[in-house]
């Protein structure tokens, strides 16, 4: 209780410390002490005693039971053949399945054939959730564009790809635009500006946020599946070239918006301004590039990671992948030949090799990496396969291939909700890019750990693959080698099947992302589409384009739909539920040839399509509402009209075959005809000339009678004459 | 061919029929239109969700007595005939 002048009433009060014991009676101490009223003495105690002659101790150690998995190994209990047999002829299972089938199942199996009474006739009332945006818009809308504003040189676009995990960041390859005989005369000039690979963002259209060296223009490269920072490429001279880039990931994963772009409040000074280092992009030299005399010779027109689940071996025989991450690489080049790589360290054959390598030991630049050190320069391909054609010394220029067991980066069990396709891969790399942060070991850094494991081979792989050739086929053979039995050299395999469809080279050769048995493959004027195991032909060819057709790609959402870049610019959208035999809609994106197309699914509402043209710009656009979500069974759909393909293919073959039996059979008749007319006797002959002579000497008579040369005879009556 | 023959290519010929097994008693199969393992499968599990459900039926009521199971899921329906002795097993897509 305080009190307080009462004008201060109201007003706040202070408090303060002081020390207790500096002030007398400030405080009453209440000390403990012993009360005698408390204490009470125990006088008796009750306890039981015995006598006894030994003490024994005893102690046992008790086994700890834990829990263990047991299992037990059981097959069923089946009857044997003759026991069925008997089964067959019994009567009581006759009669039990007369009975069954008359009273109960046929009568269900009707019911069901008749109506499906289970369906939710509201649920199936509406197709979509909900459309966003005009249902009747279905042109692509131009959302960005990005070209390189710094190198003066013309370049165009090669290749694109689509960060697998990172928003808004896309790759493109860019190589100069010259032909051959230019390249050989301005090969001085081109050694000195660096071939690259340049990352573009969306926040950021002027500045590329990274920039990939490499020795030589790049015209395909692929990011790694298993770890987005592994980035592989093929150059123009035949080699790979590797790039590391986890050293910049943190850089690319958070981008922030350019300067150039926001307006501050605030204007500095220019020379305040602090070098902001997302501005400068930054040049990524590559941490490895393979052997010059042992890979390719020519250019690389196409390079895959093959799937983590598998890896091959020298003769192209399939084991299981026991590191999980894609360590082998194919390629194939314009010198015939397709190559299989592995990014790991192989074991030297010969020691001496090694010494050599200690002696000249080449000086790494401190901030490359050091995670494919071991390939720099003697990576050799792990098989090289030569694709000749058969007896003649010509071979296959191949251009693209495609691959099985693909890993595929969108999975189709998703059901309405179809952009959760692109989500079950982008969360597995997204949560392994979190596990690497935490500490984790990342498997690239330890590539030699995999190699200890054996190996299990996996059978009944499929180990053949599409290819398109430069010349137009389409050609599906076995990457398998066999030996030669005359020289015991291992040789590639004879093409199992060749068709040549396209009057150009083929320069896009696809698996749908929904059937893994469908291929595109686009070339020259005209697109086919196969069906792997279909050997008759292709089950759709169209007809020649008005406009050579220079890329493609499957639309990643819709079954049904795929993209077609032209040759002045325009991009053919093909959509096989409306049209088969035109493209459905046709759209100008640009000037000039279209080199590469590249669709990609953001988010659950926005899928974007790159289009990369020959004048080095790229362009990105939004893919509508109706282009991008698939109808309700667009998959089933589809596929039935594969089905009716493949049925109306085997149809031609039957009447094809009833054709030949049409045409021998007349061929047959016509024999024997002619047989017929050459079995007439001498003498029917000799009469039948008689006959011919005989009317021959009438028409004589009555012409010359007409003509008054000769007397009628008496024998003519007058009235015959007239 | 047997008259069991017959009957049995009858019903796997009706439309949306995946397959058709006959079971005995004890769950072992006797005939089947599907493979082995997928035979198997279906008999054991089947037999013993008939045997179950014959059990509820008569201990609802024991007057009572299970003659016909029909079990519909999202993908097909499973139709079960029990009789003392065997089990007949259709399996059918209802809808295309």
């Amino acid at each position: 209780m305080i009190s307080r002048k009462r004008s201060e009433f109201g007003a706040p009060i202070k408090f303060s410390d002081h020390n207790a014991s500096s002030i007398k009676d400030a405080y009453i101490e209440c000390t403990a002490y012993p009360d005698k009223n408390f204490t009470v003495k125990q006088l008796e105690k009750d306890v039981g005693v015995q006598v006894i002659p030994k003490i024994n101790d005893i102690s046992t150690q008790t086994k700890w039971t834990y829990p263990k998995n047991a299992s037990t190994q059981y097959y069923p209990r089946e009857f044997s053949e003759e026991e069925k047999e008997a089964f067959g002829q019994s009567k009581s299972l006759t009669d039990f399945l007369n009975n069954v089938s008359k009273n109960s199942v046929e009568i269900a199996l009707q019911q069901n054939e008749i109506m499906n009474t289970f369906i939710d006739d509201w649920k199936c009332l509406a197709e979509e959730e909900g459309t966003f945006g005009d249902k009747t818009d279905t042109h692509l809308k131009e959302y960005q564009s990005f070209t390189d504003l710094h190198n003066l040189t013309e370049k165009t676009i090669t290749c694109v790809s689509w960060h697998p995990t990172i928003y808004g960041l896309i790759a493109v390859s860019v190589a100069v635009r010259l032909t051959f005989e230019d390249r050989v005369q301005y090969s001085g000039k081109l050694l000195l500006q660096p071939s690259l690979i340049l990352f573009w963002s969306f926040s950021d259209p002027i500045h590329p946020q990274l920039m990939l060296e490499s020795p030589d223009d790049i015209f395909c490269f692929k990011f790694c599946p298993t770890d987005p920072n592994i980035i592989v490429g093929g150059c123009i001279n035949g080699q790979i070239v590797m790039w590391d880039i986890t050293a910049h990931a943190d850089r690319i994963e958070n981008i922030k918006t350019g300067g150039s772009r926001s307006k501050k409040a605030t204007l500095k000074p220019m020379f305040l301004l602090e070098p902001e280092s997302n501005k400068e992009a930054m040049y990524i030299r590559h941490c490895a590039v393979s052997s010059i005399e042992n890979g390719h010779k020519k250019v690389i027109t196409d390079i895959h990671w093959l799937s983590d689940t598998f890896e091959i071996n020298r003769m192209g025989s399939v084991f299981e992948n026991r590191s999980e991450i894609c360590c082998q690489l194919v390629t194939c080049s314009a010198d015939c030949t397709i190559c299989f790589w592995d990014i790991r360290p192989q074991k030297t054959l010969t020691p001496q090799q090694t010494e050599k390598k200690k002696e000249e030991s080449i000086e790494i630049p401190y901030d490359i990496p050091s995670t494919f050190l071991h390939l720099d320069l003697s990576w050799k391909p792990l098989t090289k396969l030569r694709l000749s054609k058969g007896e003649t010394s010509l071979e296959h220029c191949p251009t693209k291939i495609s691959l099985s067991e693909e890993h595929l980066l969108y999975r189709s069990e998703a059901t309405i909700c179809a952009f959760s396709i692109y989500t079950p891969l982008k969360e597995k790399l997204l949560a392994q890019d979190k596990a690497m942060k935490v500490g984790e070991m990342n498997p690239y850094q330890n590539l030699e750990a995999g190699l200890a494991n054996p190996l299990k081979p996996i059978e009944d792989f499929s180990t053949k693959f599409f290819m398109g050739t430069e010349e137009g086929e389409v050609i599906y053979t076995d990457w398998k080698m066999e030996r030669d039995p005359d020289t015991g050299r291992l040789m590639a395999k004879k093409p199992v099947h060749l068709y040549t469809v396209h009057d150009g080279a083929v320069h896009t050769i696809q698996r749908s992302p929904f059937y893994k048995d469908i291929i595109l493959s686009i070339g020259g004027w005209n697109v086919a589409i196969w069906k792997e195991g279909v050997v008759s032909g292709p089950l759709l060819q169209s007809c020649c384009a008005p406009k050579r057709y220079t890329s493609g790609h499957w639309s990643l959402t819709r079954p049904g739909v795929f993209y077609v870049g032209r040759e002045d610019g325009y991009i053919d959208i093909w959509d096989l539920l409306e049209k088969t035999h035109e493209p459905a809609q046709s759209q100008n994106i640009c000037v000039t040839m279209i080199t590469y197309i590249k669709p990609w699914t953001l988010s659950a509402r926005q899928q974007f399509i790159a289009i990369a043209d020959y004048y080095g710009t790229l362009h990105i656009l939004e893919i509508p509402w109706t282009l991008s979500h698939p109808s309700a069974n667009e998959i089933a759909s589809v596929n039935h009209y594969f089905e009716r393909e493949v049925k109306h293919l085997e149809y031609v073959e039957q009447r094809k075959k009833i054709r030949e039996q049409e045409k021998q059979e007349m061929d047959l008749e016509i024999e024997k005809k002619k047989i017929k007319t050459y079995h007439k006797s001498k003498e029917q002959m000799e009469a039948e000339l008689k006959m011919d002579y005989d009317n021959y000497l009438e028409l004589e008579k009555t012409v010359l009678i007409n003509l008054g040369l000769i007397k009628v005879s008496e024998k003519v009556s007058y009235m015959d004459i007239l | 061919q047997t008259e069991v023959e017959e009957t049995l290519k009858r019903i796997q010929s009706h439309k949306g029929v995946i397959g058709t097994m006959v079971v005995n008693a004890e769950g072992i199969p006797i005939r089947t239109t599907l493979d082995n393992s997928t035979t198997v499968q279906y008999a054991g599990l089947l037999h013993q969700l008939t045997m179950k459900a014959r059990s509820t039926v008569r201990d609802i009521d024991p007057q009572n007595d299970l003659t016909f199971l029909r079990i519909r899921s999202k993908k097909h329906e499973i139709m079960v005939a029990p009789d003392k002795e065997y089990l007949l097993i259709v399996i059918q897509n209802p809808c295309e």
